[in-house]
């Protein structure tokens, strides 16, 4: 039963990241925002996190996780407004800029581990361990699910609500589906729209990485995330960018992978047979969507 | 007697169950302009595409010189010698007028090759053109000059021109029949697509009307009138260009620009307008090569003047003329298209519900046929979406209301719907500016009228012959 | 070799794989598609090279790296050209897929460790006289044979593009495909087969990573390349001979870290692994919407 029970526990604890930085993409795509760079906004927020849990959990406590999360928002924001700034004044296309950005991201997250803030001891290329007051409590004593993914659920449920009833969440909406329309018809100023929907995005993706180092690794090191931001793009487009869908398939994801591992751990099953699946799904979905006839986002270059 | 030259035998295709062609037939003889009239929407165009390859007919077959052939593409249409010349979207603008002539060859491209091609077309025809010109730099006519070379180039002996009036000037239009006569005379044959009665009347030899898919009339234009015409055109209601009413005169000012510089289309001139519209009036706009535009979208508040004075109302309704682009969201459905208006401003929450009414009452006082208000406007057709933008613009009670080619590609009921429904919004108060490339719509439908050129404006009276005039002498001056 | 001449060598190094992609991105850009499964066709060609070069020669290999090139190449051709689905989700499907199944087979095939697994690798061909030209001689002419492959490839897609019909049939799909239609030109066509054109010098690149450069496969090996081609593409300003520049260009820029070593600047390691990333956004922002995309690609760039 206790088996069954911290599997469960397990899958969710992988889905949690999964579903916020699937949100982060799914907030970009329905914006008319091609954010690939969900895995760079993840990893800087996660230095973020760890930067102000370090240096606050032993005096403020609790309060610092608080300060965690947010820092690792306001640096995915900050991650993705590089791009959003690009595009804006140099007409650098954010998909090749999102990635480049991943890429630098990864190799920042090695410099600073293995220097400035690497553990006192110098041995491992990680940070000193967070404190107890310094992590996520727990949803479930006696597993590792955390409440992180309560605040996962919570995103997306507040996310649906801003699509469908806020008058802001439209305007994302217009955007994405018709920049034209939308700034003719709906008097709309698509530059603003889009700037808060790459800030808002990044910030997600930044909350996803706070929440990983918070709730599951404690430290910061290399490879902290298997491609998380990656994974998130098949989340949201399988879910059709709705963020309500993007609990289910993030869950679904999260079953995926940690059955992968523990199938890689009994019978040596390769775990990179999630991302064949995973990808086989995005194509799937999008077969789907096209057979439709209509499609989920923005359309980029129909006939 | 020798057969046709292009024969197109019981032709029907449809679109999604809905017909667009029924059992046509169509004969083409050498020598001749045949005219193929009939509203919009009534088939001209899909049937035309099917004689050049670019779609299929469900039944019937295509012979050339009384021989059966197969077009599954354009290239096998041009093949056979027919050539087509389009309204729009069919020569590169980025390319040169080699480049466009070229295109579907075979083998190496020499630049030298296709500009003797051009030299002798020249000698043959009279029509020159600069091989090295930039399509962009083109004007209209130009263009159209260049799309008839172009199929002449290409050997064709059956010419089908779309709406090839649509674009041009009155001079330029009798220059083309003229180059059309003389391809006639020389042993072609031309296929004239058209809705305009006039042009039929004036150039056709042989006359075929299609009505909402249907062959109603085939014969020799020598044995028909210009009544049994409109009636085979339009059944028996008669072709209303309604009339002109007389109105109060018109009050204050609604939206004034003064010594406003406004960057051209292309952003290569600009020019600077002084201009008043007043509550009460319609002001019509004409000009060419979309020198319009950019006046009406900044009076619309949707482009800014690099300098100037600009004075607009509060609430102003906006009908653009590329409405799948920029006047509707093909993923949203009507309610929430209907809420696309104001978007820009609203704060808060969305009221749905207050939304959704709304959108029922533009349906009914607007008699939009519509499945409901969750429907997609691409379920809707042509005139609906237009009964709809229009009503969604309008029943905010707007000060301003501005309108691109309102009737364009709409059937007569639409047209005249249109129309009707612009001057109850004058008749309320409301300032109104449109622009048309029709000059009779100008005429019939504006208080007074102002012709736009990449530098210039000048304002004439609601009269057709004027209007026609003075975008002449606007043409002149640009020349310069 | 003296410093200049290593810089001189490791530039062409660098910008051999980066000029086979981008010159086959080019090809299917100028059709007014945007394939950003480079990426999966460069690693799907690394695996394949490797997997083929193990059963024969080195230039079985690269025969290898193609057709695994072309294979990504096609199941993007379906979805985004035929099925007309979305070009950019699509290319990021195409390059998970990638990324994931060459790393699955390869732990599949050759086990978990996978290491010391020798193939034959490709050593440098010097050419007679040519290499003996000072200073460039070497760096240009003492490579692989198959940066000389790169060397015919170039001039002949670029005459190819500018001396045919069929070259301007290419670049006329790319400004407006549903123009083209009508002159007679089967656009689709054309752009199944620059996609696969593509597909098959993106592979080549994979080829040459492991074949000619690392002489062993690893998983996620080509490091973003396909993206960075995609950028040289626009850099290059979609122009052959540009973007082969553009790719020296990039080149040395990458192979300045050897004069910083040997200088003895000290930065950090990871300053020197992000400088191909940092290095893109520059050159992008550099050019800063100067360089005018094919005008049906530009369809989907934010119209302003």
């Amino acid at each position: 039963m206790n088996a069954e029970l911290a599997l469960v526990a397990d899958a969710l604890v992988r889905a949690t990241p999964l579903i916020i930085a699937g949100l982060a993409v799914a907030f970009a795509f329905r914006g008319g925002v091609f954010n690939i760079g969900a895995e760079g906004q993840l990893l800087v927020g996660a230095i973020a996190a760890t930067a102000v849990t370090l240096a606050s959990s032993g005096s403020i406590g609790r309060f610092s996780v608080v300060l965690a999360v947010v820092a690792g928002a306001l640096a995915g924001a900050a991650w993705a407004w590089i791009a959003a700034e690009l595009k804006r004044r140099f007409h650098v296309l954010e998909i090749i800029s999102t990635i480049m950005l991943n890429f630098i991201a990864i190799h920042l997250v090695s410099f600073l581990v293995r220097g400035p803030l690497q553990e006192p001891a110098r041995i491992y290329p990680q940070t000193e361990t967070f404190i107890k007051s310094g992590r996520l409590p727990l949803l479930v004593p006696g597993t590792r699910l955390h409440l992180g993914f309560a605040l996962a659920i919570l995103l997306a449920v507040t996310l649906a609500w801003v699509f469908n009833h806020t008058a802001f969440g439209f305007r994302v909406r217009a955007t994405g589906a018709s920049p034209a329309a939308a700034r003719i018809a709906g008097l709309i100023d698509t530059d603003k729209t889009s700037l808060a929907v790459f800030l808002i995005s990044g910030a997600l993706a930044g909350i996803a990485g706070s929440v990983e180092v918070s709730g599951v690794t404690f430290a910061l090191y290399e490879n902290l995330s298997p491609g998380y931001g990656y994974t998130a793009i098949a989340v949201a487009l399988i879910a059709g960018l709705n963020p309500i869908g993007i609990i289910a398939s993030g869950i679904f994801f999260g079953i995926l992978e940690t059955g992968a591992s523990a199938l890689q751990r009994e019978f040596a099953v390769p775990s990179s047979l999630a991302s064949v699946v995973e990808a086989a799904l995005i194509i799937g979905a999008l077969t789907i969507a096209a057979v439709r006839g209509r499609h989920p986002i923005a359309r980029v270059a129909e006939s | 007697m020798t057969s046709p030259i292009l024969a197109l035998n019981d032709i029907t295709k449809r679109f999604n169950g809905i017909s667009a062609l029924e059992s046509v037939s169509l004969s083409i003889e050498a020598g001749r302009i045949t005219a193929l009239l009939g509203e919009n929407g009534a088939g001209k165009t899909t049937l035309m595409r099917i004689a050049f390859g670019m779609i299929q007919p469900d039944a019937g077959s295509i012979l050339v010189d009384g021989r059966r052939a197969h077009f599954h593409s354009p290239s096998d249409a041009i093949a056979a010698g027919i050539g087509m010349v389009h309204q729009q979207f069919s020569l590169i603008p980025a390319m040169t007028v080699s480049e466009n002539v070229a295109l579907g060859g075979k083998g190496r491209f020499s630049s030298k090759e296709i500009a003797s091609r051009l030299h002798e077309v020249s000698e043959r025809t009279g029509l020159t053109i600069d091989p090295h010109a930039r399509v962009a730099d083109l004007s209209s006519a130009e263009r159209q000059k260049l799309e008839i070379i172009r199929t002449i180039a290409h050997d064709a002996r059956v010419m089908i021109l779309d709406e090839p009036t649509a674009v041009l000037t009155p001079r330029d239009t009798a220059e083309l029949f003229t180059q059309l006569r003389a391809f006639a005379v020389s042993g072609g044959a031309v296929i004239l697509i058209t809705h305009k009665l006039t042009d039929a009347l004036e150039h056709g030899d042989d006359v075929s009307v299609l009505r909402r898919g249907h062959l109603v009339l085939s014969s020799r234009m020598s044995e028909l009138t210009e009544a049994t015409l409109v009636t085979a055109m339009l059944g028996n209601a008669p072709h209303v260009l309604s009339a002109r009413e007389s109105r109060s005169a018109p009050s204050r000012v609604a939206a004034s620009l003064v010594q406003a510089t406004i960057h051209t289309k292309s952003r290569l001139t600009a020019m600077t307008v002084t201009l008043q519209v007043r509550a009460g009036e319609i002001v019509g706009v004409s000009g060419l090569d979309g020198a319009a535009t950019p006046l009406l979208r900044v009076l619309a508040g949707r482009v800014k003047p690099v300098s100037g004075e600009v004075k607009l109302p509060q609430k102003i309704g906006f009908v653009p003329e590329n409405r799948r682009d920029e006047a509707l969201i093909e993923d949203f459905s009507l309610a929430e298209n209907f809420a696309l208006a104001g978007a820009g401003r609203r704060q808060g929450l969305m009221q749905w519900h207050a939304m959704e009414a709304d959108t029922r009452d533009v349906i009914s006082v607007f008699d939009v046929r519509t499945p409901g208000t969750a429907a997609f406007p691409a379920k809707l057709s042509g005139g609906n979406q237009q009964r709809f933008v229009l009503g969604r613009e309008l029943i905010k009670r707007p000060d301003l209301l501005v309108l691109e080619n309102p009737t364009q590609g709409l059937d007569v009921n639409a047209s005249v719907f249109v129309h009707e429904r612009i001057r109850r919004a004058r008749n309320d108060g409301a300032a109104v500016v449109f622009y048309s490339s029709d000059v009779d719509e100008l005429a019939s439908l504006s208080d007074r009228v102002v012709v736009v050129s990449g530098s210039s404006l000048t304002e004439v009276s609601a009269d057709r012959d004027e209007i026609g005039r003075a975008l002449l002498s606007v043409e002149r001056n640009d020349e310069r | 070799m003296s410093a200049v001449e290593t810089f001189l060598e490791g530039t062409v190094r660098t910008a051999t794989p980066l000029a086979f992609a981008a010159l086959g991105e080019t090809v299917v850009e100028r059709s007014g598609v945007i394939n950003i499964g480079l990426e999966g066709a460069i690693i799907a060609g690394a695996f394949g090279g490797f997997v083929a070069a193990g059963y024969g020669s080195t230039w079985l290999g690269f025969a290898g790296a193609m057709l695994a090139g072309i294979a990504m190449a096609a199941v993007f051709a379906c979805f985004a050209i035929h099925v007309r689905a979305d070009q950019i989700i699509t290319g990021t499907a195409i390059s998970l897929l990638g990324l994931g199944v060459t790393a699955t087979l390869y732990r599949q095939l050759y086990g978990a460790t996978g290491a010391g697994l020798s193939i034959p690798t490709m050593g440098i061909s010097e050419l007679p006289l040519l290499s003996s030209i000072p200073v460039i001689g070497r760096p240009l002419f003492a490579q692989p044979s198959i940066t000389y492959v790169l060397y015919l490839i170039i001039p002949a897609v670029w005459w190819w593009m500018y001396h045919t019909h069929a070259g301007l049939g290419l670049r006329a799909t790319g400004e407006d495909p549903r123009a083209v239609v009508v002159a007679g030109v089967a656009a689709k066509r054309i752009q199944v087969l620059s996609v696969l054109f593509g597909g098959a010098l993106g592979g080549i690149a994979g080829g040459v990573l492991v074949i000619a450069q690392a002489g062993s496969f690893a998983e996620g090996m080509s490091a973003g390349r396909g993206f960075i081609a995609i950028a040289i593409v626009v850099l290059g300003r979609w122009h052959p001979l540009g973007v082969a520049a553009a790719a020296l260009i990039f080149g040395a820029a990458s192979a300045l870290q050897y004069f910083f070593q040997a200088l003895g600047w000290s930065l950090p390691y990871q300053a020197f692994l992000a400088l191909p990333y940092v290095l893109t956004l520059l050159g992008l922002a550099g050019i800063a919407g100067k360089a005018v995309a094919p005008a049906s690609l530009g369809r989907w760039q934010d119209q302003r």
